[in-house]
Parts: C-alpha cells; sequence; structure tokens
C-alpha cells in the first residue's frame, strides 16, 4: 500500500561532523525525531534508511578531482594546503575523519527519498540529513561538501526524466544548487533568503535569472534583514504558486533550512514558528496541484538545534501526514528528556512567545521595500502572460 | 590594475566609409554598443555608439527607404577625435574619465593602433570584483577611528582567527568624520567568532549596518 510519506534517517547521518563546537550540528535530527516519536506522530515503519550515494551518482554533480580530493581527506592522506581550492580544511568545512562517506551517505538519503517517491511507494519523502545546498560541482563551501540536491535533481532528471522545481527557504541563498542548473531550462531554482548585502554567500539577486536555454527559471527572493512572519509569507506564498504555475513542474524537492528565525545566530531575520508551521504546507498543496503530490523535502540550515530547528523540521513531517500544526504544550517527556543538555531555557509550547522580540522600528520600510522586490521578481513570468 | 589587463582585446570595428545599415548590424549581431571607426592603416578616427544611430536625422529612418540609411556614410555620423585610453592606463584612471565625460566604452590605443576597448559594463564588473561580492562570502562593517595602524590593529584579530579575507574597503563614515568604516568580505559562512573576537578588542561591528536598527 502507499504511504503517505516516509522518513530517511539512520543514526550514521550523524557522522557528517566537523568538530564539537562546529555550528552545523546534525543532533537536530534526534531531536526532531524523538520531538515526534514523543507525540505519536511517527512509527518504525515510517522510518527508511538511508543509502550511500556511490561515486557515479556524485559525479552527476561533482568533479571527480574534487571527490579524488575529498576522498584523501577522508583518510588524513591529504597534503596540507591542497584542500584549501577545493574549498575543504577551511574554517567552514573543515577535514574529518571518513567525511566523503559521511557527505556521501547524506546524498544517498535524499537519492533514497527520490525512489520512494518516484516509485510510488509514498506521496512525499523527508530527508532531513540533506539540504546542503552550498556544494559546488568542484568545491566545498559554507558547511556543505557535496550537495545533495544537486545530484538528486540531475537523478530525478535521467532516471524518471523529470521537470523539478527546486525551492529553497534556507536565509542563505541557494547558491550550489542555482550554479549547477543556471543553464537548464528544464531544472527551476527558486530560493527565498536573506539579501546578500552582509549575509553568506552575498548572491541571488533578482537579476540572476539563469543563463542561456536556462534565462527565467532561476528565481532569486532577497528580503531584508529584520524581515518579519506577514512579509516572508507574503513573499513565500506568492513566489511560489506564480512560479509553479508558470513552469509547471513534475516534482517538487524543497529545502528547509530553518535558519529563517529570529532565534538564529547566523542570519538577521525575524521570523517565528508562523513560517515553520505554513512552509511545507503551501509546498504540499503545490506538490497536489501541479505534481500528482510529488514531494521530496530536505532538511539545510539550522543553528539554534534547541529552541528553533526540531519544532520547525517537526511540522514539515506532520505536513506530510496531513496532520495541522499543532499548539499548546511540546510533550512533557521531550521537555524533559532534552532540557539538562541544552545550553538555553527550551521553549515549552509549539508556538513561540507572544512578543518574541521589540518591535522593529522600520517595518513599514521593510514590508514595502519586500513587496517591491517582489513584483520586480516576478515581472518577468507575468509580463508573459499578459503577452500570451 | 592596468588597463591591458582588463581591456576586451578582440575589437569589432568598421571604417568610416561603412554605412550606418551596416553599424546597426554589426551592433545587433554581437550585441555591443559602440564601434570604434578605424581607418584602414589601424589609427582611431572616431566612435559609433548605438545612440549615435539613434540620433540620425529621424526622416531618413523612419519614413525613408533603406537606401536613406545606407547612404548614411559613419565618417558623417560618428563621433571625431574619441576620448582614448592607453594600455598603461590605471583602471581608476579610466573609470574617472567614463564619470567626467560621460561616455560608455574607451577604445585604447598604443603607438596609434588599436590595441583594445573597454565598456562601462566591464569597467562595473572589475568593481564588483574588488568588493568581493562576485564569490562566496559575510560582510563585515567596523567603525573605527581615522588614525594610522588602526587598519593593522584590525586585521590583527582576523589573523588570530585564522580567517580568509576576500577583499577590504575603507569609506567614510556619514556621520562623523573623525571616523572611517572598514568593510570586509571573508570566505566564511561563520562570522560569529570574528565577530566576537572585533568586539572584545574594543571595536564597534556593524553586522548587518542597518540605520535606526541596533542589534
Amino acid at each position: 500500500m502507499k504511504k503517505d510519506a516516509v522518513f530517511i534517517y539512520s543514526e550514521d547521518q550523524l557522522n557528517y561532523s566537523f568538530s564539537d563546537t562546529h555550528p552545523f550540528n546534525q543532533k537536530r535530527i534526534i531531536l526532531t525525531l524523538d520531538l515526534l516519536k514523543k507525540m505519536q506522530a511517527i512509527t518504525d515503519e515510517d522510518i527508511i534508511r538511508p543509502r550511500i550515494a556511490t561515486e557515479e551518482e556524485l559525479l552527476l554533480a561533482h568533479d571527480v578531482k574534487f571527490i579524488e580530493t575529498v576522498k584523501k581527506a577522508s583518510k588524513g592522506e591529504l597534503q596540507e594546503n591542497v584542500g584549501a581550492i577545493y574549498g575543504i580544511g577551511t574554517e567552514d568545512t573543515p577535514i574529518f575523519p571518513n567525511m566523503h562517506e559521511a557527505s556521501a551517505l547524506l546524498v544517498g538519503g535524499t537519492l533514497t527519498a527520490v525512489d520512494e517517491v518516484m516509485n510510488g511507494r509514498a506521496n512525499y519523502a523527508l530527508n532531513l540529513g540533506g539540504g546542503l545546498h552550498h556544494g559546488f560541482h568542484g568545491k566545498a563551501s559554507g558547511f556543505c561538501v557535496y550537495n545533495d540536491s544537486s545530484v538528486a535533481i540531475k537523478y530525478l532528471q535521467q532516471k524518471y526524466g523529470a521537470r523539478v522545481l527546486y525551492i529553497d527557504t534556507d536565509a542563505h541563498h541557494g547558491d550550489g544548487v542555482q550554479w549547477s542548473f543556471y543553464d537548464d531550462p528544464n531544472v527551476c531554482t527558486l530560493s527565498i533568503h536573506e539579501t546578500g548585502r552582509y549575509l553568506f554567500p552575498g548572491t541571488g539577486h533578482i537579476t540572476e535569472r539563469g543563463n542561456g536555454k536556462g534565462y527565467g527559471t532561476s528565481f532569486n527572493f532577497p528580503i531584508d534583514a529584520f524581515t518579519e512572519d506577514e512579509s516572508f509569507l507574503e513573499v513565500y506564498r506568492t513566489s511560489i504558486k506564480e512560479v509553479a504555475e508558470y513552469f509547471q513542474p513534475d516534482v517538487i524537492l524543497t529545502q528547509n533550512g530553518a535558519d529563517a528565525h529570529y532565534f538564529d545566530p547566523l542570519t538577521h531575520l525575524y521570523g517565528t514558528m508562523a513560517i515553520y508551521n505554513e512552509i511545507p504546507r503551501i509546498a504540499r498543496e503545490i506538490a497536489e496541484q501541479y505534481c500528482e503530490g510529488r514531494w521530496i523535502a530536505v532538511g539545510g540550515g539550522g543553528y539554534d538545534i534547541w529552541r528553533v530547528v526540531p519544532r520547525a523540521w517537526a511540522q514539515i513531517w506532520l505536513a506530510m501526514k496531513k496532520l495541522p500544526a499543532p499548539t499548546g504544550p511540546l510533550p512533557a517527556d521531550w521537555l524533559t528528556s532534552w532540557q539538562g543538555e541544552s545550553p538555553v531555557p527550551l521553549i515549552p509550547t509549539w508556538e513561540d512567545p507572544d512578543p518574541l522580540y521589540e518591535a522593529i522600528p522600520r517595518k513599514k520600510e521593510i514590508t514595502e521595500k519586500n513587496a517591491q522586490m517582489l513584483n520586480r521578481a516576478l515581472y518577468i513570468i507575468r509580463n508573459e502572460k499578459i503577452n500570451k | 590594475m592596468l588597463l591591458e589587463e582588463v581591456m576586451i582585446k578582440d575589437v569589432i570595428t568598421l571604417s568610416p566609409t561603412n554605412t550606418a545599415k551596416d553599424a546597426l548590424q554589426t551592433m545587433q549581431e554581437n550585441k555591443i554598443r559602440h564601434l570604434p571607426i578605424v581607418e584602414s592603416d589601424g589609427t582611431v578616427v572616431g566612435i559609433v555608439s548605438d545612440r549615435d544611430l539613434k540620433n540620425i536625422d529621424p526622416p531618413t529612418l523612419i519614413g525613408g527607404s533603406d537606401h536613406d540609411l545606407s547612404n548614411s556614410l559613419l565618417g558623417d555620423i560618428m563621433t571625431p577625435n574619441p576620448i582614448l585610453g592607453h594600455p598603461m592606463d590605471f583602471v581608476e584612471e579610466a573609470a574617472i574619465l567614463f564619470y567626467e565625460h560621460k561616455i560608455g566604452a574607451l577604445p585604447i590605443v598604443s603607438t596609434d593602433k588599436l590595441v583594445g576597448i573597454i565598456t562601462e559594463t566591464d569597467l562595473l564588473y572589475k568593481y564588483i570584483e574588488l568588493t568581493g561580492a562576485h564569490q562566496p562570502g559575510s560582510q563585515i562593517e567596523v567603525r573605527v577611528p581615522n588614525v594610522p595602524g588602526i587598519l593593522y590593529e584590525v586585521s590583527k584579530v582576523f589573523h588570530d582567527h585564522q580567517t580568509n579575507v576576500l577583499s577590504v574597503l575603507v569609506y567614510p563614515d556619514k556621520e562623523n568624520v573623525a571616523n572611517k568604516i572598514i568593510v570586509i568580505r571573508i570566505n566564511s559562512m561563520n562570522p560569529l567568532p570574528l565577530i566576537q573576537g572585533l568586539r572584545q578588542n574594543g571595536f564597534e561591528v556593524l553586522w548587518p549596518n542597518v540605520p535606526g536598527i541596533d542589534v
């Protein structure tokens, strides 16, 4: 029988770990899964173990020299200073033992998710270990070694001949995936992120629209620092609906970085749980409307792993199970299990405290600027619609 | 940086005896907006821009036949004796020429022969490269007193954190002339340890710098 959703997970996904102090911490996945278990929203039958991506699969989106270098670094055989041109051994992506295997497993997890959905075993599939959207063809960047989404999109094209709409709501621009498909008219990338004025990686301007035959299949929605829920959601709802209608995808791949929240230490957006309730539910609607439901979701950024990520990521699974967004207290046993380990007091409810922060002085201007950006970014498809 | 390092060397040109129609076609085919007009010996005698073509007496273009258009010789339409650059000019000098003379392209000449061209667009891209904004990085702004040695003090913090700097720019501080704003792009997604280090050393870090909002 076809399942609503599958959850790709094994404890080996936690081997993707740069160091104990590095902000990218896959413990988030355990915290999320435990929260879902303690609210009886997931059973062992829902969970599928990820496979490891083969080298042939990695080559779909990565350079052979880069892979060779990661493999050497993985075994501690890389000479000093050689890694830097491949972005490894840097502050952001330090070398760690077996990093090739750990990185290839995250890619494999997303491929497992793809196969479950495309072979009709499940409507939706979630791989929280994936979403490493900064990985480039020949270079690691921004905490990401191999780019699971880029490999998965190539795999979707070659094995299933699918037109893919990639939707990235991480607070950082999804540069790695965008550049991989910048010339490809059969893949559409859509990224909503804090403007690159200050934030890494700095790209993702509305003028980055694709190149050659791929012109018009890359969409960027850079929102201002201090953007709040309403403005974020207006940009999200409008962009995803209009772009999906324009592109007519066969399948949707969403990247669900959870770092646009007020608490996130690395970004300056002022989102609350309200956006994470809505992001996956609208994604599901769009998948139902245009793709007969085919929807694959991956994780991504998210650096407040205690107060933000578990609640935010749980919503993706709950949306896949067609459950409404829960309200009120979190399961008490989840709070007691983890409070001791958390350096900050956990938020005891599904909702954030209200108000979560002091009012923003320039809210009106920020909202107005985002709305203007949205119109300019979508101008190209609205214009085409009128000309039809 | 010298112009010879950044100029386009493969220049598309026409001669004074070519027609406006030739120029229009050449611009459209090559997606360019400026054509140096060159004698057979390689000397530059003029330049024709897309605007010069638009400015040809309208009736000859709109009401008239192709005959009228093809009759307009570039020698008659071109801007004669255009402003020229030398391969050894600095990029900054070229930028000032563009700004002061409101021109869109600069033919580059050495020993009386055309050797290259640089356009406003090329120059703008060089400036983007100078800011480091074309490669992945985070941007930090530090407000410092305008005194000797301060850049050293700031860069020491970067050294302590082993952070790779992509670019450094120094701006005047609009609020206080006794200060400067140092804008640094670093090759990292996690600037937090560095920001903390700068603050511990007494520097005012603006991240992000949005007037009216304190973080």
